[in-house]
């Protein structure tokens, strides 16, 4: 059947074929893979629209956060507070958009935090190897020994008034939680930067760099750093999740941001005690907490088969 | 397996001592110090606050300090309790068993979820079973354990009524009653632990099957006409094991805070609720002990983990 097709249609055909292929950019090929895992692009908006409303929602939400009202203790949700209010008679609505503020952005901070640290001391150990490796590797491998936990709970407690003579009992709080949250998870993002380093720094195309007489510097940041870059995004992502549990779960155990700072895993903290009487304050604070750190996961995931490939589950 | 035991034993002592020595620098660091309270208390003269210091070696240099602590904590003189009047190793041998009955029980069922429904999902990729436990997986470990915890109050305990909430060590009954009452009092906090941790083991048992079951001896076995239930238990999952050995071991961190957290809400007379009371009521002596127990436990766990590789894949072992 090969000879009724016109010959010049089917060049026609490859050649428009080929430019179509040329026009692939990276981004376009990675947003391709990226929008098959459904879940991921779902997770996407879900993210988008809960950081939105984190941003603008106080904008047109304009219920104060610590507007006390003894007459209307532990409502269930209605017109006027769609997600009712909490035993002071405050509107948990406004609360929780205030809270997820504080809750994203100690996520975001300490995600950067860790970032840095795994970048820099996997880069440093996976280019000079020898004995700084092996003693970045001994203390990576001790950080990942370490009851974090217990450690973040002592850490914040020690630190916690000193800090807050500095600065304002916010800003102090949030200085305090970002070093520590960041300072205990940068260990996988260390490891992940040290491996690929060690394979990337065989490449030909590193070969090549090195025989032009590019700097180590120069290799480092150029040609072996943006090699690397797809695994660590997909760590950094999770870390914003892990980052969001932590700081919740200190605000939960009452050693996180002062009582008057709602975040999401004080506002749990508040409500375990009238679990009985006002669920609706549990569920709406936890349920904002567990969809974005889902969304967040789920991202993560989307991510990892479009940046890390050998990973594919 | 005695000298590899033995080599493994030797490294965790160099961890055991850099764990010791990032506490302590924590705890010289941190501004005030257990006698910052004497020093403010009118009734203490300041020579007698200082003379106190001076009889327990406030005053001497960092690592003094840090030595005669090490030597103290080695010789189990863990110090004394400045809230509950009891020395603190008591303390902690109270509590400890507790603590490790609850992270036991529910490892043991973390594996029971992980490891059948992982298996199950690799042989089948992309199944609808494979998808829906994917997704449960999901949905597992993005439920951090106080909010699963408070929902299983609310669902078993408030709507249902079936479980009590609170853990109760002071039970009346007695025989048989009492283990039937210790058991349904175990269940919420060992459930939300052990799901939480079977929700993350799901995926990485399913990965590391996944990587295993394509391998040419898999085919072998096959090929050999063993029962494909014998080829995935003897053959596939012994392999895929270990990379989820170490997963396992490295997760071994978050496992403790996991079992912090759960003592806290169901108040499980454990040791993890013992650092938080302790830490609300500024008792340092038992914070520092806890955290060190912790660490511990954290490096005991990794020697077990480490005998696992040994008897799962023996050429570790020799290496």
């Amino acid at each position: 059947m090969a000879g009724s097709t016109p010959a010049s249609l089917t060049a026609d055909a490859a050649e428009v074929a080929r430019e179509r292929a040329a026009r692939i950019s990276p981004w376009l090929d990675s947003w391709r893979r990226f929008r098959r895992h459904r879940l991921a692009v779902a997770s996407s908006i879900a993210l988008l629209v809960i950081i939105l409303a984190v941003l603008l929602g106080p904008f047109l939400w304009h219920v104060e956060i610590n507007e006390i009202d003894f007459t209307a203790r532990l409502q269930p949700p209605s017109a006027e507070h769609p997600l009712g209010t909490d035993d002071l008679g405050q509107d948990v609505l406004a609360r929780i958009l205030y809270g997820g503020r504080v809750s994203l952005s100690v996520g975001l901070a300490a995600m950067m935090v860790s970032l840095f640290v795994g970048t820099l001391i996997g880069a440093v150990a996976g280019i000079s190897r020898g004995s700084v490796d092996a003693a970045l590797m001994w203390l990576t491998d001790l950080f990942l020994s370490l009851p974090q936990l217990p450690l973040l709970l002592v850490i914040t407690y020690l630190f916690r008034d000193q800090l807050k003579q500095l600065m304002g009992a916010e800003s102090a709080v949030f200085v305090l939680l970002v070093a520590v949250i960041g300072g205990f998870s940068w260990m996988p993002v260390a490891r992940l930067v040290r491996a690929q380093f060690l394979s990337l720094r065989e490449k030909e195309f590193v070969e090549a760099a090195r025989a032009l007489g590019a700097s180590t510097f120069r290799q480092v940041t150029r040609h072996i750093l943006p090699n690397a870059l797809g695994p660590v995004i997909v760590a950094g992502t999770i870390n914003v999740a892990a980052a969001i549990i932590a700081e919740s779960t200190l605000s939960f155990l009452g050693l996180g941001f002062p009582p008057d700072t709602p975040t999401w895993g004080r506002l749990l903290f508040d409500a375990k005690d009238y679990l009985d009487i006002a669920p609706h304050w549990v569920l709406s604070a936890g349920g904002a907490m567990f969809l974005t750190v889902l969304a967040i996961n789920f991202i993560g995931d989307g991510l990892r088969d479009v940046l890390d490939p050998r990973k594919v589950m | 397996m005695g000298r590899y035991l033995l080599r493994r034993l030797l490294i965790a002592v160099p961890s055991l001592l850099g764990i010791s020595i990032v506490l302590f620098t924590v705890l010289a660091l941190a501004p005030g110090d257990p006698f910052g309270e004497l020093a403010s208390n009118p009734a203490v003269p300041p020579e007698v606050a200082a003379a106190l210091r001076h009889k327990f070696g406030m005053d001497d240099p960092v690592m003094v300090r840090y030595l005669r602590w090490l030597l103290a904590m080695l010789q189990g003189d863990w110090g004394f309790s400045f809230v509950s009047r009891v020395d603190v190793d008591t303390l902690i041998w109270q509590r400890l068993p507790t603590t490790l009955l609850v992270i036991g029980s529910s490892q043991i069922l973390a594996l029971l979820i992980a490891l059948p429904v992982g298996v199950f999902s690799a042989t089948r990729p992309y199944s609808i079973f494979d998808q829906i436990a994917n997704t449960f997986a999901f949905i597992g470990f993005s439920l951090p354990t106080f909010f699963t915890g408070l929902l299983f109050i609310l669902l078993f305990s408030i709507h249902l009524d079936w479980l009590p909430f609170v853990f109760r060590s002071d039970l009346s009954a007695t025989g048989l009653r009492w283990y039937w009452e210790e058991f349904r009092q175990s269940i919420m906090p060992i459930a939300v632990l052990g799901m939480f941790q079977g929700a993350s083991w799901t995926r990485y048992v399913r990965s590391a099957v996944l990587d295993v079951i394509r391998l040419d001896y898999v085919t072998t076995a096959r090929a050999k006409g063993l029962r494909e239930g014998k080829v995935v238990l003897r053959h596939v999952v012994r392999n895929a094991l270990i990379p989820v050995v170490t997963l396992v071991a490295l997760q071994m961190p978050a496992i403790f805070g996991g079992a912090i957290v759960t003592e806290q809400i169901f108040r499980v007379p454990g040791i993890g609720s013992l650092l938080i009371s302790s830490i609300l009521a500024n008792d340092t002596p038992v914070i520092m002990a806890v955290a060190f127990v912790f660490s511990c436990l954290v490096i005991l766990f990794n020697l077990i983990a480490d005998v696992l590789y040994g008897w799962l894949d023996p050429r570790i072992a020799y290496r």
